[in-house]
């Protein structure tokens, strides 16, 4: 049977609020899987012209795949979502990639011709599963030397990558995040990010029901003051602080993904169209570079190069991380094009959920701005490596070729 | 951002310092606290008050509402009042909206100002959901009867959760009305005739419940969500209504001749069901009367009066009584051995593919989901019980209660033999012959020479004794009568008979099964006819007896309409077939000649081959039928209506002291529960020993009381 290789497009994504994890976060006593759930009807509901039963697979990451995350998380949230019981679904893992993998995984075999529409998504409820609950690395990392004893342990990562590029300095990695938080608080302001979001009923046995509906972990009027004294917890005199990095979230994402023709049949939007995707490995103990490599890769499998993407959304686990990517593609720490809205060290970072967040993004802006063609969500990834999607903007007006 | 009230303390608020709210009423209440949390509506609505109802425990305790619960939420209010906010949202905890008045406090009440109390906290405080500063919305996530629901009703607006798994008003089952609010609140919202279905019908229909598409139908929510995202979905409505985009319309109520024509019809079959004699419905009638022309304040007062003097009522503590009987003492029957002596059961045999033995084979595939087979003497019996059972699993599927593979397993389980051998390797064998000794211990000692040594063989004889049946066998430690009441797919009661030899293995071993069953068992020791029967043998010989002495038909079927029995005891008569009774009121006669009357007239009656004493015409008028006439010699002493229903009375006191007496049953609660349970005698009576005791019957026949004084009546 012939194949003709097909378009990839994101149809629409959602997110819940995130918020922060522990016990006075608002998703403290909500289950990973209802969050997931919310955003999977949410996404039904604001897409009608989509028949679920078109729905030829769920895939949904989660980096601790167990408890209310476990449970194969994309079939069970399938079924509690409603979805036909003839939607399959499956779980994803690439820890922070996870929900971005979530939608590289299922447009391949749109492409192909195998599937025809697709539902990704990510969760990550870190209040109920901690970093590294469960894990059992194997002894052999340490005593063959596999990876750094650091590795495993990502704020050191970030310190090890300060090591490396001495240039990137604790100021520059605080002045990236204040303006982070700037740019989060002026996107609320502008009412950007409020229509991404799901509102979730949130109950806490303490004190009933409430509603989340704004993301919490948000800090605005961050200033380079309030960051220079924050603790270096992950070495003395170090530089990576709870200021220039992601915090500890709750939260899920989800995301349409259909073929060009089929998003046509049915009327769906087509929002991005997937031009390339590439993940790369890299020295576990330095993985916040990751993005770079695969960033390469994914521009060299398209033919294309930095300068023809006009809008970037970088994941910030650590300012670090964001600084050492565009310091390599020689872009400036404050460039417009550079996650406009602001990004994780202000929103933050459920880990699986956040690149279907990137994602989510760049579709916005890429409405906003139809003078670009093409835009890349990228991210780094535990245990060394890096992800990146270039997406096509179908707005595009050609009237500035970037 | 988030205000709980975990700390009631048991200080009255000022609002409340009328009333009589002493510590007796404070007692053991299970708080239902009302946490308010303050909340961004979607959509750039504003701010919401939402207030969760939440007694801390998981929904198999279900919110309710006492005193300080209702002090709770009267303090949520207050803050939620003090605050900028545009509407006022409530919900429930998971699963469970509320489900009405903490009434485990009713029977201490001895004063009726206490009962005022009660009913004036719960419309001060849920009557302020009615008139609220903002826009009120309760969010019905779960389970919503009685007070729970008048909390919705109160509310400008509902939203409701397709999931929701009950909803009702049930007060008027237990003898009260829905007083804090519903009988004013609901006729008006959705129209007289169809608040009189939920407030009356259903209550006195074995308290049917609605379903939530029934709630919608019937207009009692404005919107339905599916359970999922049910809170987001109804505080995007309430977002919505706030901020105009959606317009709440309602259909009008017809508040003309129809309203007071649902009244008077329901009225009049009031009168012709209970005859006074429960008086909660009737006086929930007049409220939804007085409910189309009074307004909210007179409706509410007129509640109030209500609750009070049914809460003072012996009907309602007998109801009361009831309800514990039944949800309580049925769950965990008394003296029966531990459960964990009791041995799994992995098939079954029904011996006999009669009917009785078709619906006991049905009734043990679908609740034990083990192999069940039927035997009897020739192939096109066994074949036609078979087919039966699979016509019954049909049924069932085409209702939709069970799919294609569970109608394919059920099927499956069921088969049939002339071969005793059959039942080999059975766990439980129980036969539904022929009501004769002989046959029946014949059957026992054919199943006995196949079966294992520890196999349960019961009988679901109805009169004779299990005992008797026992005695021949190797093996009579294992035999229990299993005393099921027709039709036996509906009925909730099963008699548990021990017999002298039955051993506690076996015992526990019947009452798992029972349990499995899904029947409210009760342990019975091995006397003539059990409970049931043996009182509705002796009522009705009493009844028959006073039309031979020549009263008439009419007059003595009338005689117990004041009891509000739920059929008169000719109909019974009917409904049980004159040949049975007649069979039973000779055996109980054999047992017990001086009291168990045995009709002559009958006699004659049941060999003419009569159905039953009425004939009813197209019309449904009844009469006395000819054949009846013709067979019945009556005497020339007629006694008056009272005169019938006073030997009645007396001599079910006297029957019921006499079974005590005999141990039949280990307390009189058992004896109550039966009545309720297999003969459908109403919550109102408490089965039968607290009418006895409160119409001085036990007194004047025993000397005594029943119960004391309070138990099931008021104590003053």
């Amino acid at each position: 049977m012939a194949r003709e290789v097909r378009s990839v497009y994101f149809v629409d994504g959602a997110r819940t609020p995130f918020g922060k994890a522990g016990k006075k976060g608002i998703f403290a006593e909500t289950r990973a899987d209802d969050l997931v759930v919310n955003v999977f009807r949410e996404l039904l509901r604001r897409n009608t012209e989509l028949p679920p039963e078109r729905i030829d697979d769920v895939a949904v990451a989660a980096t601790t795949q167990t408890g209310d995350q476990g449970l194969t998380i994309g079939r069970s949230a399938a079924l509690l979502s409603g979805l036909p019981r003839s939607v399959p679904g499956y779980s994803v893992d690439r820890m922070c990639a996870g929900a971005m993998t979530s939608v590289t995984s299922l447009s391949a075999p749109i492409m192909a011709g195998l599937y025809d529409v697709a539902l990704a998504g990510g969760v990550e409820h870190m209040g109920r599963h901690p970093m590294g609950e469960g894990v059992d690395p194997n002894p052999r990392f340490l005593a063959e030397k596999l990876v750094d004893p650091e590795a495993l342990l990502m704020g050191k990562t970030a310190e090890n990558l300060h090591d490396r590029f001495p240039h990137l300095t604790k100021e520059r990695a605080d002045a990236y995040a204040v303006a982070s938080q700037e740019k989060t608080g002026k996107a609320y302001a502008n009412g950007k990010i409020q229509p991404m979001l799901v509102p979730v009923a949130t109950r806490s046995a303490e004190g009933g029901f409430g509603l989340a509906t704004t993301d919490e972990p948000p800090r605005p009027g961050t200033s380079m003051e309030s960051l220079a004294g924050l603790k270096t917890p992950f070495r003395p005199h170090g530089r990576v602080t709870a200021g220039n990095a992601a915090g500890l979230n709750d939260g899920a994402t989800a995301a349409i993904l259909a073929a060009g023709d089929v998003a046509d049949e049915l009327g769906l939007q087509k929002r991005m169209r997937l031009v390339s995707f590439a993940f790369a490995g890299v020295e576990p103990e330095v993985m916040g570079i990751g993005p770079v490599p695969s960033t390469e890769k994914a521009l060299s499998k398209a033919g294309l190069s930095i300068d023809d993407i006009g809008l970037f959304e970088v994941n910030e686990a650590f300012a670090i991380q964001v600084l050492a990517f565009l310091d390599h593609f020689g872009i400036a720490d404050d460039d417009p094009r550079v996650n406009p809205y602001g990004g994780a060290i202000a929103v933050g970072h459920p880990l699986a959920s956040s690149g279907i967040r990137l994602m989510t993004y760049l579709a916005n802006q890429f409405e906003e701005q139809p003078e670009v063609r093409y835009g890349l969500t990228t991210m780094c990834i535990g245990l060394g490596m890096g992800g990146t999607v270039i997406w096509e903007n179908p707005n595009y007006d050609g009237k500035k070729d970037n | 951002m988030t205000e709980t009230d975990q700390t009631i303390s048991h200080e009255i608020p000022q609002t409340f310092a009328d009333l009589a709210i002493d510590e007796s009423l404070l007692g053991d209440e299970v708080v239902t606290h009302a946490k308010l949390q303050f909340i961004d509506l979607p959509s750039g609505a504003g701010r919401a008050g939402l207030i969760t109802l939440d007694n801390g425990f998981d929904h198999t305790k279900p919110n309710t509402f006492g005193p300080l619960g209702l002090i709770s939420l009267n303090n949520a209010l207050d803050a939620a009042e003090a605050e900028d906010i545009v509407a006022l949202a409530i919900t429930g905890k998971p699963f469970i909206f509320a489900v009405g008045a903490d009434l485990s406090g009713v029977p201490k009440i001895t004063d009726p100002a206490q009962a005022d109390s009660i009913a004036q906290m719960g419309h001060r405080v849920l009557g302020r959901l009615g008139s609220f500063k903002v826009p009120t919305f309760a969010l019905v996530n779960g389970a919503a009867m009685g007070g729970g629901l008048e909390t919705a009703l109160q509310c400008n607006f509902r939203t409701l959760s397709s999931g929701a798994a009950a909803i009702a008003l049930p007060e008027c089952f237990l003898g009260l009305v829905p007083g804090w609010g519903g009988t004013y609140l609901l006729p008006n919202l959705i129209g007289a005739e169809k608040a009189i279905d939920v407030i009356i019908n259903n209550p006195l229909a074995q308290n049917r419940m609605l379903k939530p598409k029934q709630v919608m139908d019937l207009g009692i929510a404005d919107i339905m969500y599916e359970p999922a995202d049910f809170i987001e979905r109804s505080l995007q409505w309430v977002a919505d209504v706030i901020s105009g985009k959606v317009a709440v319309e309602r259909p009008d109520v017809d508040r003309g001749d129809a309203w007071q024509s649902a009244v008077d019809r329901t009225r009049a079959e009031l009168d012709a069901r209970l005859h006074g004699a429960a008086p909660a419905p009737v006086r929930a009638l007049d409220l939804i009367e007085l409910a189309r022309t009074a307004d909210q304040a007179t409706a509410f007062a007129a509640e109030d009066k209500a609750l009070v003097d049914l809460i003072m009522s012996d009907e309602l503590r007998a109801g009361l009584y009831s309800f514990d009987l039944v949800q309580k003492r049925a769950k965990r029957p008394v003296g029966v051995p531990d459960k964990s002596l009791a041995r799994p059961v992995n098939k079954v045999g029904v011996v006999g593919a009669g009917l009785m033995a078709s619906q006991l084979c049905m009734l043990f595939v679908q609740r034990l989901e083990v192999p069940v087979v039927m035997t009897d003497l020739d192939q096109e019996r066994v074949d036609k019980g078979v087919a039966y059972v699979h016509g019954e699993i049909d049924k069932l599927q085409a209702k939709g209660r069970i799919n294609a593979d569970k109608a394919n397993r059920f099927k499956a389980l069921v088969t049939g033999t002339t071969d005793k051998a059959g039942f080999a390797d059975a766990d439980f064998v129980i036969e539904a012959v022929f009501e004769d000794l002989k046959i029946k211990k014949q059957v026992f000692a054919e199943v006995e020479a196949v079966v294992s040594d520890t196999c349960i063989l019961a009988t679901n004889t109805s009169s004779l004794s299990v005992t008797d049946m026992a005695a021949d066998l190797k093996h009579p430690e294992r035999v229990v009568g299993f005393h099921f009441f027709n039709p036996v797919a509906v009925m909730p009661l099963l008699e548990i008979v021990r017999a002298e030899e039955t051993d506690d293995a076996s015992l526990a071993t019947a009452f798992a099964v029972g349990k499995s069953l899904r029947k409210s068992c009760v342990l019975v020791k091995d006397a003539p006819a059990f409970v049931v029967n043996r009182l509705l043998t002796r009522f009705l010989g009493e009844v028959t007896k006073s039309v031979d002495e020549g009263t008439p038909f009419e007059v003595a079927d009338r005689a117990l309409d004041p009891l509000g029995l739920p059929m008169s005891p000719f109909v019974l008569l009917q409904l049980v077939g004159p040949a049975v009774a007649f069979h039973v009121s000779e055996t109980m006669n054999d047992a017990f000649p001086d009291r168990f009357y045995v009709s002559d007239n009958m006699r004659r009656g049941v060999a003419a081959g009569i159905t039953g004493i009425w004939a009813f015409d197209e019309a449904g008028n009844r009469s006395v039928d000819p054949k009846v006439l013709e067979s019945f010699d009556q005497g020339d002493a007629p006694l008056t209506p009272e005169q019938v229903r006073d030997r009645a009375q007396d001599a079910l006191a006297e029957e019921v002291q006499l079974m005590l007496d005999e141990g039949v049953v280990a307390d009189v609660r058992d004896i109550d529960m039966c009545m309720i349970l297999g003969a459908g005698w109403g919550f109102h009576l408490g089965g039968i020993a607290p009418y006895l005791d409160r119409a001085g019957v036990s007194e004047r026949v025993n000397g005594k009381r029943f119960l004391e004084p309070g138990v099931a009546s008021d104590p003053r």
